[in-house]
């Protein structure tokens, strides 16, 4: 392929619709331009929301408050599993309350610099502004944020920050919150306002005459397909990092919703972009199902080191301070073991390569609390970090007050997703993406605590004024019901792809091709990606796609629960967009961010960006086949930033 | 350093559905490292079974990190397990010896049915939060969360009853099949923030009725809190009485006023 293969064409599904004016008006202008539903008219319009985290929850409870009919579903038995459950370290806002010099603007700053300049501008200053909100609202639903003696809220700093913007309560801000907007949801389940749908998954979306009219859903106690229309859509669905098999996120997390939406003219975005966490426990043994994450703000009091000597044998203690490379002291001075989580993850990558890793498989590197102890004592340790100390303990058999812990990067959290405008409306007019299923604000890298902030932020303070926006010219128009013939042929295909999971009767599981397909995208196009690898995995991925469909084995019937069947599914469609992965990363010629190709980087070896030939989102095309998707281009512009190459030094 | 554990037997029970019959069916797992924890342990059975053209056993799962609280075993008789604040997602075989006989049962209470083999529906503890565990706040009208000051040793003790997953093991592991730890850990949460007071009362009756009516009495046996994986204390039970008790006199106060 050469540079000008790669040009990316112009679309006009591709409007941002992001308002004019300067950035720090332009919410305010969307707000006052909105147009509105008027409250008796609400309830006339039906929105299903699809997902139960962060974003779903927060969406469904706002949107039914407001009045209008909302159904809810999740494929969990209660809402309240959704995976933001697991999000230990915090939440970021631009409170000032430590007054360290944050504002608005910084927050902005940090997020775009963050994100390596991939990200949507005027998204991201949205995003900042109502952050402030987000903690005003989570303090009144009895969120138990960590407080000062005074009873004010307290704030850490985290990865990538050089203020204290961070909330948090202990190590289980994400339950906090999550439980929060859950009980905002569940009361109204209660009073009606919504009604729920659980142990019920998301298999396709149906589109009439260009506009999302509702979705077909499996019921997994039973295995019924049935379809539900409605006047708008919302996915919030969660992101696609289980696509590598190991990753830290939870089992049942998939891109499914986001991908069925994609093969029905929702353009997607940046699949690229993953993130890679540093501080995971690192794999024990060839049984492993997942890898567990210890919260980044572990990294505000642990001292991140590797042995100097490759050879080295004694246990940690015993090894002096001057045959210790504490790396990320030494390359990041000003920033330290705060450093971003992509710089972090490959500066300990490096040294595990060249053979300095810690632990019985030498894939690790110590994070180290001894300097913490002797400084804040044990106590104060135990305040802010016990719970993961005991979860290390608990999975690693090891005690962090005696010896430093292990972790190495691990698949985290996935920045591309369903492509969405200002007002996060996929190119299928009527559906919507919100949180980690849509591509918008994070660019090409997370920083810490930004991903509960943009989950709650588009459940409940953007969703809620775009929706209405979309809604009111649908007032008093008929729109597609159930008994519409398209729903009628989308469920019968849903119907016989899932029998044809069922009737494929070969030898393999459904959990081996997921086990055989991670590895492949690990290799190829997980923290570092080149391009000889980026075009084997493309030749082999087909290979073994063409194997799952001749080979898998599904056990039981489709009726009644069938947890086998369920992950056949799911796998199906980890491999679409597995390829479509790994061609975005080939396209992408240059390191951004979360996207590292060892082709593009300086002398340092920090990622190296073309701001001439791809500072734009890249939104791909289904055309009935993932190889052969068509790649769209939304440029990027930044009026109040300088494009900079990111230094942490 | 990791050790491989040899000749377990697993005891595993099947039903086919909520009305089926049940049945113990025993595996043996002939070797495992102890590094797997002990739902990879079920996986391995399960990629066995399949490989042997049967149905893999159902069981919930979900985040396998301890917070989640979908995961949900009884093992040798306890609720998740033998060891002690720990959900079943995060045993590790290092808790059992090679020779060991498991047995691994779904929770049993009459407010959980049976699904299928493991998995139980627990939809019970979802009505109780609907008829009041939150505090009414509309999305919009917040105050700054700095001008509700609240107390350290408050906020840490409305954040110690927060802490519960939802799995059920209190419920499970009470022989009156009671839910009152979940419930009081909720109304412990919101009744001692400054937030709550509002519906304190109100919240308490509602949550107590609407536990009455799926789950049994509680007797005070304890067996919830020592069978928590979150350590859950006791003492939430005693605030929800007393308030609960405040309630009945309260609430009936202001109806009159209306």
């Amino acid at each position: 392929m050469t540079m000008l293969e790669n040009r990316p064409t112009t679309n006009a599904k591709l409007n941002s619709k992001v308002p004019s004016g300067a950035l720090s008006e332009k919410w305010d202008t969307f707000k006052a331009n909105a147009k509105l539903v008027n409250p008796n008219n609400k309830r006339k319009f039906k929105v299903i929301v699809v997902g139960t985290g962060l974003a779903g929850a927060s969406a469904a409870a706002t949107l039914a408050e407001l009045g209008y009919q909302v159904d809810a579903f999740t494929f969990h038995d209660s809402p309240r599993r959704a995976h933001s459950i697991a999000a230990q370290g915090g939440i970021n806002a631009a409170k000032n309350y430590q007054g360290d010099g944050d504002s608005v603007s910084r927050l902005f700053t940090d997020t775009i610099k963050g994100g390596d300049f991939r990200s949507r501008e005027a998204n991201v200053y949205r995003l900042a502004q109502v952050s402030v909100n987000i903690i005003d609202q989570m303090v009144a639903q009895g969120v138990p944020f960590a407080r000062e003696y005074g009873g004010l809220l307290d704030n850490r700093s985290f990865g990538g920050a050089q203020v204290s913007r961070t909330f948090y309560a202990r190590g289980q801000t994400g339950q906090q919150l999550l439980l929060g907007a859950y009980q905002q949801l569940s009361r109204q389940i209660g009073l009606g306002g919504v009604r729920l749908f659980n142990r019920c998954e998301l298999v396709d979306i149906v589109v009439i005459d260009g506009r999302a009219a509702g979705i077909v859903t499996r019921d997994l106690l039973t295995g019924q397909v049935t379809s539900h229309a409605a006047h708008a859509v919302v996915l919030a669905t969660g992101g696609y990092g289980n696509v590598y098999f190991l990753s830290t996120n939870a089992m049942n997390c998939n891109v499914t919703a986001a991908w069925r939406a994609h093969r029905r003219g929702a353009y997607f975005a940046n699949p690229c972009y993953t993130q890679i966490h540093p501080t995971c426990i690192p794999q024990a043994d060839e049984t492993q199902s997942k890898l567990t994450l210890m919260s980044e703000s572990l990294r505000n009091d642990g001292r991140v080191w590797v042995p100097k000597n490759a050879d080295e044998t004694r246990p940690a203690h015993q090894i002096p301070e001057a045959e210790r490379d504490y790396f990320l002291e030494r390359l990041y001075p000003s920033y330290g073991n705060l450093a971003p989580r992509d710089i972090s993850s490959r500066a300990a990558k490096r040294l595990v390569d060249k053979g300095q890793g810690v632990g019985p498989l030498k894939n690790g590197v110590y994070l180290d609390f001894s300097a913490a102890i002797a400084r804040l004592g044990r106590n104060v340790v135990e305040e802010r970090y016990g719970n993961l100390f005991e979860m290390y303990e608990r999975i690693a058999g090891e005690n962090p007050y005696d010896v430093p812990m292990r972790i190495y990067p691990a698949t985290h959290y996935t920045m591309g997703g369903l492509w969405v405008d200002y007002e996060l409306q996929t190119t299928i007019p009527g559906l919507y993406a919100a949180g980690e299923a849509n591509f918008s604000d994070l660019g090409a890298n997370r920083l810490g605590a930004s991903a509960l902030m943009q989950g709650l932020a588009d459940g409940y303070f953007v969703l809620p004024y775009t929706i209405s926006n979309g809604l009111a010219p649908l007032l008093n128009k008929s729109v597609p019901g159930v008994d519409h013939p398209e729903f009628k042929r989308v469920e019968a295909e849903a119907r016989s792809r899932y029998e044809g999971y069922i009737n494929v009767k070969g030898t393999r599981s459904p959990d081996y091709f997921h086990r055989e397909l991670g590895k492949i995208i690990w290799d190829y196009c997980g923290m570092e990606r080149d391009r000889n690898g980026l075009e084997k995995a493309i030749s082999e991925i087909p290979a073994l796609y063409d194997e799952f469909k001749k080979d898998l084995r599904v056990t039981g019937t489709g009726e009644g629960m069938n947890q086998t069947l369920e992950k056949a599914g799911r796998v199906d469609d980890f491999f679409q967009l597995g390829m479509l992965m790994c061609k975005d990363a080939l396209a992408r010629e240059e390191s951004a961010g979360g996207h590292f190709r060892v082709e593009y980087q300086t002398d340092e070896g920090e990622a190296q960006r073309d701001d001439e030939n791809f500072c734009h989102v890249a939104a791909w095309e289904w055309t009935g086949d993932a190889n052969e998707a068509t790649r769209h281009a939304e440029e990027l512009s930044f009026e109040t930033l300088q494009l900079a190459t990111r230094s942490y030094k | 350093m990791s050790h491989t554990l040899s000749n377990l037997t697993v005891k595993v029970w099947r039903q086919d559905g909520p009305n089926a019959v049940g049945r113990f069916e025993t595996h043996v797992i002939e070797s495992i490292t102890d590094e797997a924890s002990f739902l990879e342990m079920l996986d391995v059975l399960n990629e066995r079974l399949i490989s042997q053209g049967k149905e893999a056993v159902v069981f919930d799962h979900d985040c396998r990190e301890g917070i989640c609280g979908t995961c949900s075993l009884m093992i040798n008789g306890q609720a998740h397990g033998p060891q002690r604040a720990t959900t079943t997602c995060q045993l590790h075989m290092r808790s059992f010896k090679s020779n060991d006989t498991i047995v691994i049962e779904p929770w049993r209470a009459g407010a959980f049915p049976i699904v299928k083999d493991l998995m139980v529906n627990r939809s019970a503890f979802d009505r109780i939060v609907e008829s009041g565990g939150y505090i009414t706040s509309p999305t919009g009208g917040a105050p700054d969360a700095n001008l509700i000051p609240v107390p350290k040793p408050v906020a840490d003790a409305a954040m110690d009853s927060a802490a519960c997953i939802g799995c059920g093991a209190c419920v499970a592991a009470c022989p009156n099949g009671a839910a009152n730890l979940f419930v009081g850990a909720k109304i412990a949460h919101l009744n001692l923030l400054p937030q709550g007071q509002a519906e304190r009362y109100r919240r308490a009756e509602a949550m107590v009725d609407t536990m009455d009516e799926h789950f049994g009495s509680c007797t005070n046996h304890g067996e919830c809190s020592a069978a928590c994986p979150k350590e859950i204390s006791l003492d939430v039970i005693a605030l929800m009485n007393k308030d609960y008790r405040s309630a009945k006199f309260k609430n009936r106060k202001e109806l009159s006023r209306n």
